[in-house]
């Protein structure tokens, strides 16, 4: 079982370490994003303060999705999803795997470079720590839902926007739980509540989705 | 064997067409029967209220209207659960004949309750915990009529959908729960909608309200469900029969 | 082993066909015609599980495949239209990655072994998107030099080959049918396979 899983996550980090421009733009967006709000709504601290948590947040559900579309999308044009869906396993395992490559190449360097934005805003130092993991413990639920969207709008016409429609209304509790921790944090009532309701979702999401996206996958390779 | 009864007799659309058919008038009937007693109960009847004057008639649309968005989208995953686990063709045709009827009542309660908050908040649109999550229902809707109209296969769109359906359903309590957390944390206690002294003849207004969307959904949703059935299945011979004897869908 | 009763097939609102049905047992060859559109590659998709039947059943050991998938798959290889591999990867890379993948053990000398008898010796780890359409069908056919699993199922397996390539491919389904091995394939140029009996489906 973790045999399968390793071997998925191996060959789609192998596969995203050989086209690095894809990861790269990603990330460029999120800074490209988060570094508009100040010259929309002015370099006041202490409204930037303010705003940094939704922000930074809502930057990273729209960096997330930059590379949804491609999850399975690939696998599909060249026949390889199909053949995934042909070992003798269950096709939600090799989907977990590529889940968690997809939270390593697209979750994990958004929380990594998130304090670093968040001095941008003049986040206290707590906060940003508090940043961090939020982003480190919300984004596998991004990765993991993202997923049944893209496997649900594989190989249709308009895809991408479609996905969007589709899986940002269910981004909402993970939006409000992660940038709640910040908001918390720095108003100085702690984020512990928060993060903990995150860990949860990040969990419940991680054990349903990958076999939703399955199920998603079969009908789309029907 | 024949004659005996089973449920699967009505599942196949020959059979279900023309009952269909005759439900119709039936339903739109009741709707207009319990719209208008609803309407005279809660226009006319029910007292004004000594806070919120007459503005708060606009409840017996308001409140039916967000129970219906509510209910239907449960209807719809309930289908969808039967058309996956049993793989009936009817099942995913219902659910997409319901939902432009969610979408509208969602949208309803939307705007009825800009309409309530205007003299009631001062503003039309408050982010209270309800409306957010009504939005949020209605985006559901949305992404999933976005979602059937772009798949041209027939059966994928009503599989796909379906599977759609069931992951909003388990993610509606949810999104409910993480939005009444946030706007507690946003706001304090916001405006109380319901008020607990409620007048039996207001109860009464807003139930008949309820039948009569309830009614008018079930007919539209018959109708809409008889023309997806005759798109689909153009090639039959039945739907052949049916389009020559013109108007014949009556027929007993 | 592999049998198939009462199949029927509806795409989109087309009924493709119906009442087809086949046996096939060790050492057996089915070859799939009919003209296109007739719904061949949907019948293939059926028996690789992926499709299910709009009527009928198909047996594996006389057990419905649906019942045992896992263990019917670990029986199965199925060569689509597509080559599933990579074209950032390597032949070499490619090769053991669909094993891996596959629940299969390959290893790295076979692999080796394959890609030379498919004529790639020596661009082992060049990567594949440098590589002809031609040379990329033989990376993909490159698998079943290796593969011992009893069910093949080829999709126009012929396609863009050279006769030297069309020849050596004629020559390991030959043997995987003298190993007892069945295999069911499309095609349109029909191509001499010397041993093991030859069954025909015609659909449409």
């Amino acid at each position: 079982m973790l045999k399968i899983i390793a071997a998925v996550i191996g060959r789609d980090l192998k596969l995203a370490l050989r086209r690095q421009a894809d990861i790269v733009s990603a990330l460029f967006f999120f800074i490209i994003v988060v570094s508009l709000f100040p010259l929309g709504v002015g370099p006041e601290p202490d409204l930037l303060r303010k705003l940094a948590p939704g922000v930074l947040w809502v930057a990273a559900l729209l960096a997330t999705m930059l590379s949804l579309p491609r999850l399975f999308a690939d696998d599909h044009r060249d026949g390889t999803l199909e053949q995934l869906a042909l070992a003798p396993h269950p096709l939600g395992l090799a989907v977990t795997g590529k889940v968690f490559a997809h939270w390593l190449v697209s979750g994990l360097p958004l929380a990594l470079l998130a304090p670093v934005l968040g001095l941008q805003f003049d986040l206290p130092t707590d906060a940003l720590l508090v940043l961090t993991g939020s982003l480190l413990l919300g984004t596998p639920a991004l990765s993991g839902i993202g997923a049944i969207g893209a496997a649900l709008t594989l190989g249709l016409r308009g895809g991408g926007i479609l996905l969007s429609l589709l899986v940002l209304p269910l981004y909402i509790p993970v939006l409000i739980f992660g940038a709640g921790a910040v908001d918390a944090t720095v108003a100085g009532l702690g984020g512990e509540g928060h993060l903990s309701l995150l860990a949860a979702l990040t969990f419940a999401a991680l054990g349903f989705a990958p076999w939703a996206s399955a199920a998603a996958l079969k009908i789309a390779l029907e | 064997m024949k004659d005996r009864f089973n449920l699967y007799r009505f599942a196949s659309p020959a059979t279900f067409y023309p009952l269909a058919g005759r439900m119709i008038p039936w339903f739109a009937a009741f709707a207009a029967l319990f719209g208008l007693a609803g309407l005279y109960l809660g226009m006319l009847v029910a007292p004004t209220d000594f806070q919120q004057g007459e503005g708060y008639r606009i409840i017996f649309i308001h409140v039916p209207a967000s129970w219906m968005s509510m209910f239907i989208y449960l209807v719809m995953a309930f289908w969808a659960a039967i058309g996956l686990a049993f793989n009936t063709r009817l099942s995913g045709m219902m659910a997409q004949a319901l939902a432009p009827t969610g979408a509208l009542m969602a949208f309803l309660s939307l705007w009825t309750g800009a309409l309530w908050g205007k003299p009631m908040w001062g503003a039309w649109w408050v982010w209270d915990a309800r409306l957010t999550s009504e939005l949020i229902l209605l985006f559901l809707y949305i992404g999933y009529m976005a979602l059937v109209a772009a798949i041209d296969d027939p059966r994928r769109a009503d599989k796909a959908g379906g599977l759609l359906l069931l992951v909003g359903v388990v993610n509606i309590p949810i999104i409910y729960f993480s939005v009444q957390w946030w706007n507690t944390l946003h706001q304090g206690s916001s405006v109380n909608l319901t008020k607990s002294s409620m007048a039996v003849t207001m109860l009464w207004g807003m139930l008949l309200m309820a039948f009569c969307f309830w009614s008018y959904a079930i007919a539209v949703a018959l109708a809409r469900v008889r023309s997806i059935l005759l798109e689909r299945e153009r090639h039959t011979d039945w739907v052949k029969a049916e389009l020559l004897g013109v108007g014949d869908g009556e027929r007993a | 082993m592999l049998a198939a009763e009462q199949l029927a097939c509806v795409r989109g609102e087309r009924r493709l066909f119906a009442n087809v049905g086949f046996r096939l047992d060790g050492g057996e060859l089915l070859y799939l015609q009919g003209r296109n559109g007739a719904g061949k590659t949907s019948l293939l998709r059926m028996l690789i599980g992926l499709l299910p039947p709009e009527a009928g059943q198909i047996l594996w050991r006389g057990q419905d495949i649906h019942e045992q998938i896992d263990e019917y798959r670990a029986e199965l290889c199925y060569l689509g239209h597509h080559n599933a591999i990579k074209e950032e990867l390597t032949p070499l890379e490619n090769l053991l990655l669909s094993a891996r993948l596959a629940d299969e053990t390959l290893s790295e000398d076979d692999a080796l072994d394959a890609l030379e008898q498919v004529g790639l010796a020596g661009r082992e780890d060049l990567a594949c998107k440098y590589l002809s359409q031609g040379q990329k069908r033989r990376v993909a056919l490159a698998r079943l030099v290796k593969e011992r699993r009893a069910l093949w199922v080829l999709d126009e397996p012929f396609v863009a080959l050279d006769v030297a390539a069309v020849a050596w491919l004629a020559g390991i389904i030959s043997g995987h049918l003298q190993r007892g091995g069945l295999a069911v394939m499309t095609t349109h140029q029909p191509v001499d396979i010397p041993a093991g009996t030859v069954r025909e489906l015609r659909l449409g």
